[in-house]
């Protein structure tokens, strides 16, 4: 990796919320919601970096930190050498040419009242204004046949698209600027798995001929497998491992992981009968309330007396992984 | 005879664009104590098939065809005769499990409701059956939870709540319509083993719904691919996942990204999902098929035992040797 | 490889078959128009509506009589072909089809001003309170809560006696009573479109936050908002003619649908058509209203059937 260039250096971030309880008095101290607790990570250029973790891991609100979608309460986001969270407003919009975001839910994603040439042209729009509309519509035709979309639908509403197409839709949106990255918050979900295969795979392609960074956000361990190049996994908040993706696949060093690869279930009978799953007992602890110390602990099936003690921060363990677990 | 024979189901919806088939055709049986997955993805008209057994369908809904439970046919019954049935012998899981419990009631009230309505049991009684059916689904403290309301459950929580009141009349069918579909991994594996287990201790047959081949993989004996509303194969799982005969299962498991293999690259399957206002004249499959032939495209493929082996039925056009090439490809690339 | 290539080759045939196809888009207006001409009542109502506008805006015009001339040979009489007194005339002689028009001309006209006035002062209000969100949003809404709290016909009948029985004071008050419920809607509406995926994506590209008001969530508002008009425009006409029922409309010899009826319900053991035909041009107008109010909700906002 130290021959790539770093692109993205995220120290340290927290997303804390200032949440009031639903039988509070107006004067009653609010609560501190932990939504992403320190996390730090570095993305090179035309890398893919897998975030994976279960609903409530602050994946998504760590996605959209990066972007200030959501304002980061704490930490550093350094873009290209420049840290984001001192910038101005101009700073900003300069970072959002080069960083865009393909979103979970195609349809929802996309203004129902806007055509496809107006939504897919709306960053030109906004960041190229000294473009003529017939050079607009030039590239926006080019990028539709680029993600596989016929140019005869440039004038049609999202609502006549299947939810792989708007997709599709929502992927010209973010490459019509020529970004050098792209955050995917679980661009895949919400499709039918023969279309998600064809999403992954575009992006995939995209990816070797643009040179694209990718950050590409999921709740499954499988999905991932196929894009990244290394993986982040997170738990309430917290970076449980993040590694190499072979290391992680072949020997995943901290028991959430574990937990994690063992709860998706193989398309293979034999395989898939005689596994043995590791089943995590109970339920997820509240962000606003975390365990002590290892916020896995409360649900690890290795858990000692240490782990309630001091918080663990992400180690080395080789070099090609790191892992918060205590015991690894 | 079979617990559950459904022969030539037709599901069709009355719209404002006309007359539009959800469902065409599905037999299948199920005998006592097995377990059956239809896979498919949105739109394949496996929820719709199964509604219309349990007379769920939506009002612009009709069914045709026959479903005999026990020899009964479901689709002529009185609303009567299918309540007595429904949540009694047969009875449903959902998605959504909010969708099923009442969000003003506690759980043991629901639950008891149930018990008092079709096994006449007493409050007292009932409630006790109902906190050994929480523990039955491992809800911690069930006797202290059993008093709470739905929402103060977490979402695995409450899908477990859903099954134990299933559970409730010990049913011989239990019918699970993408039971955890919206459920996290982890929590998801809870509950496939929990249905594993139940199966093990209550010999319930289970019908269950799904998009995904991996949950399929682990529970279920035979398996039931549907795509546009049709069948397009039906065997032992051990058949359908290790020599899939038609063209749509052979890129439904290339397309699946899975731990297992290390293959980088994912087959995807051309196109887009079917409008069911307007299928296509032949294989419903024919417009995203590699195999496409001109027959494909005019005439629709029976649903047939296969020449290679009997105990599988297919739909296509081609023999299964035909689609062999491919087969290997899609391994190798 | 061979595999792939001849998946592509399928991919293209399959698109060249397509490319036929219209390039055209159907907006959802189209849609929604297309689902208001199928539901057959709220289009009857349409065209009733219009034939009732239109009778009352030319029908005066063509008729040989005017509003406030007695006709000494046709005191008080029932409907009848004499000299053209088709709804009969009033206890003056004054030919009740013209009134009628008349009196509708401005039960419209206070309806259709009042509504506009109404409607502006909500979305302004509502779309404000959405956006700023946080303090403001909850000082302006309790500002509309103590709206409520006002008994408004008392107000009416103060602003009436102090200021005079005027057709503006009409519309004034029916409209500081009755931008409540748009603000609240307009509200609600603007805080669902702004937590929307589409506006995360518009202000991750960088729009700015005028376009995001004016390109996404605008346009967004505007389906709820004529709904919330149509349903607006007979709770207005309805109120106009309550307030000149009570005898705080406008002045005589103008009349309105309100003070019609006022007039015709003293007098309708005697005279009833007095009271029968302002009345019935009352209801089939605000049943008009209320079936397209019907059909704009289906056509504009489907999946709440």
């Amino acid at each position: 990796m130290s021959d790539k260039k770093l692109i993205l250096s995220v120290r340290d971030v927290k997303v804390h919320f200032k949440v009031k309880g639903g039988n509070d008095w107006p004067w009653t101290p609010k609560k501190t919601l932990k939504a992403v607790d320190g996390v730090s990570f570095d993305l090179y250029e035309g890398e893919t970096l897998g975030v994976v973790g279960e609903s409530g891991c602050g994946k998504s609100t760590l996605a959209r930190s990066i972007l200030n979608l959501i304002p980061a309460t704490a930490g550093e986001i350094v873009w290209m050498g420049k840290d984001l969270r001192q910038g101005s407003e101009k700073d900003w919009l300069a970072v959002r040419r080069d960083i865009q975001m393909i979103f979970q839910d195609p349809l929802a994603s996309l203004n129902p009242r806007m055509t496809i040439a107006q939504i897919i042209g709306e960053p030109l729009r906004v960041h190229r204004p000294e473009l003529s509309s017939e050079e607009v519509m030039k590239r926006v035709r080019a990028m539709m046949v680029k993600v596989g979309l016929r140019e005869q639908m440039i004038n049609r509403y999202p609502h006549e698209f299947s939810g792989g197409q708007c997709q599709r839709i929502g992927i010209a949106r973010a490459l019509i600027l020529e970004p050098k990255l792209i955050i995917c918050d679980e661009p895949v979900s919400a499709l039918d798995v023969s279309i998600q295969a064809q999403i992954i795979n575009l992006l995939k392609e995209l990816q070797r001929e643009m040179g694209l960074a990718l950050i590409f956000i999921a709740h499954d361990l499988a999905v991932v497998k196929h894009i990244s190049d290394r993986i982040l996994v997170m738990y309430l908040g917290r970076e449980m491992e993040l590694a190499e993706k072979h290391a992680l696949y072949d020997k995943p060093s901290h028991p959430y992981t574990r937990a994690l690869l063992s709860a998706i279930p193989i398309p293979d009978p034999k395989l898939e009968r005689n596994k043995v799953i590791q089943i995590l007992q109970g339920d997820l602890p509240s962000p606003i309330n975390p365990p002590s110390g290892c916020v896995f602990r409360t649900r690890c099936p290795l858990a000692e007396a240490q782990c309630a003690g001091e918080r663990p921060e992400l180690r080395r363990l080789s070099a090609d992984t790191q892992s918060s677990c205590l015991l690894a | 005879m079979s617990l559950l024979q459904v022969n030539n189901l037709g599901v069709q919806f009355q719209t404002p664009d006309g007359l539009v088939s959800a469902v065409n055709g599905v037999s299948f049986d199920l005998q006592a104590g097995q377990t059956l997955g239809i896979v498919g993805e949105s739109g394949s008209g496996k929820s719709q098939s199964v509604l219309a057994m349990m007379g769920l369908l939506a009002k612009n809904g009709k069914a045709s065809g026959e479903a005999l439970y026990n020899g009964q046919n479901l689709l002529t019954m009185s609303p009567r005769q299918l309540n007595a049935i429904r949540g009694d012998r047969v009875s449903m899981i959902f998605q959504d499990p909010m969708t099923s419990l009442n969000p003003y009631l506690t759980v043991e009230r629901q639950m008891t409701e149930v018990l008092e309505l079709h096994k006449g049991m007493t409050r007292r009684e009932a409630k006790k059956r109902a906190i050994s059916l929480l523990e039955a689904v491992r809800i911690p403290e069930a006797a202290r939870r059993v008093d709470m309301y739905p929402h103060e459950f977490s979402g695995g929580m409450r899908q477990r709540v859903m099954i134990a009141m299933a559970l409730l009349c010990e049913p011989e069918i239990l019918i699970a319509d993408e039971p955890t579909t919206a459920l996290d991994v982890t929590v998801q594996a809870q509950i496939l083993s929990l249905l594993k287990d139940l199966q093990r201790d209550f010999g319930t047959a289970i019908v269950m719904i799904t998009h995904d081949l991996g949950v399929v993989a682990g529970l279920c004996e035979k398996v039931m691919v549907m795509y546009g509303g049709r069948v397009m194969e039906y065997g032992s799982a051990n058949d359908i996942f290790y020599q899939p005969s038609h063209p749509y299962t052979i890129g439904l498991l290339g397309a699946l990204p899975r731990l297992d293999h290390d293959g980088s690259e994912l087959v995807s399957i051309p196109g887009n999902p079917p409008n069911m206002a307007n299928m296509p004249k032949g294989c419903p499959f024919s417009e995203r098929c590699t195999h496409v032939s001109e027959l494909c495209i005019s005439t629709l493929p029976p649903l047939a035992a296969s020449a290679a082996n009997p105990a599988v039925l297919r739909a296509c056009h081609k023999a299964p040797q035909e689609l062999k090439p491919s087969v290997e490809v899609v391994a190798h690339v | 490889m061979l595999f792939r290539s001849k998946q592509k080759a399928v991919a293209e045939a399959m698109a060249a078959n397509l490319s036929m196809a219209a390039v055209e888009g159907r907006s959802p207006w189209a849609d929604a128009r297309e689902r208001f001409l199928r539901n057959k009542a709220a289009v009857v109502s349409l065209i009733l509506l219009s034939l009732v506008v239109l009778a009352c805006v030319f029908g005066p015009m063509l008729l040989p009589h005017s509003y406030e001339d007695t006709d000494w040979d046709a005191m008080a009489m029932a409907p009848t072909w004499h000299n053209l007194h088709l709804f009969g005339t009033d206890d003056l002689g004054r030919d009740l089809l013209v009134r009628t028009l008349i009196g509708g001309r401005i039960s419209l006209m206070v309806g259709l001003m009042a509504t506009i006035a109404s409607v502006t002062i909500g979305i302004v209000w509502g779309a404000t309170a959405g956006f700023l969100g946080g303090k403001v949003d909850t000082v302006m809404m309790r500002i509309v809560d103590m709206m409520y709290a006002v008994p408004y016909l008392l107000i009416a009948i103060l602003m009436v006696t102090l200021l005079g029985r005027e057709f503006y004071l009409v519309v004034l008050t029916i409209t500081v009573f009755s931008w409540m419920d748009m603000a609240r809607v307009v509200r609600g509406q603007t805080l669902s479109v702004k937590s929307k995926e589409f506006v995360e994506a518009a202000r991750a590209i960088g729009v700015s936050t005028g376009s995001i008001i004016f390109r996404h969530v605008v346009p967004n508002l505007l389906g709820i908002v004529v709904i919330y008009t149509t349903v607006t425009v007979p709770g207005v006409i309805l109120t106009e003619s309550v307030l000149s029922f009570l005898g705080l409309g406008v002045q005589e010899p103008m009349t309105s649908w309100g003070v019609l009826i006022e007039d015709g319900t003293g007098v309708m053991e005697t005279t009833p058509w007095m009271l029968l035909f302002p009345a019935a041009m009352l209801s089939l107008t605000l049943y008009c209203a209320n079936y397209i109010g019907d059909g704009m909700r289906d056509a504009l906002d489907p999946k709440d059937r």
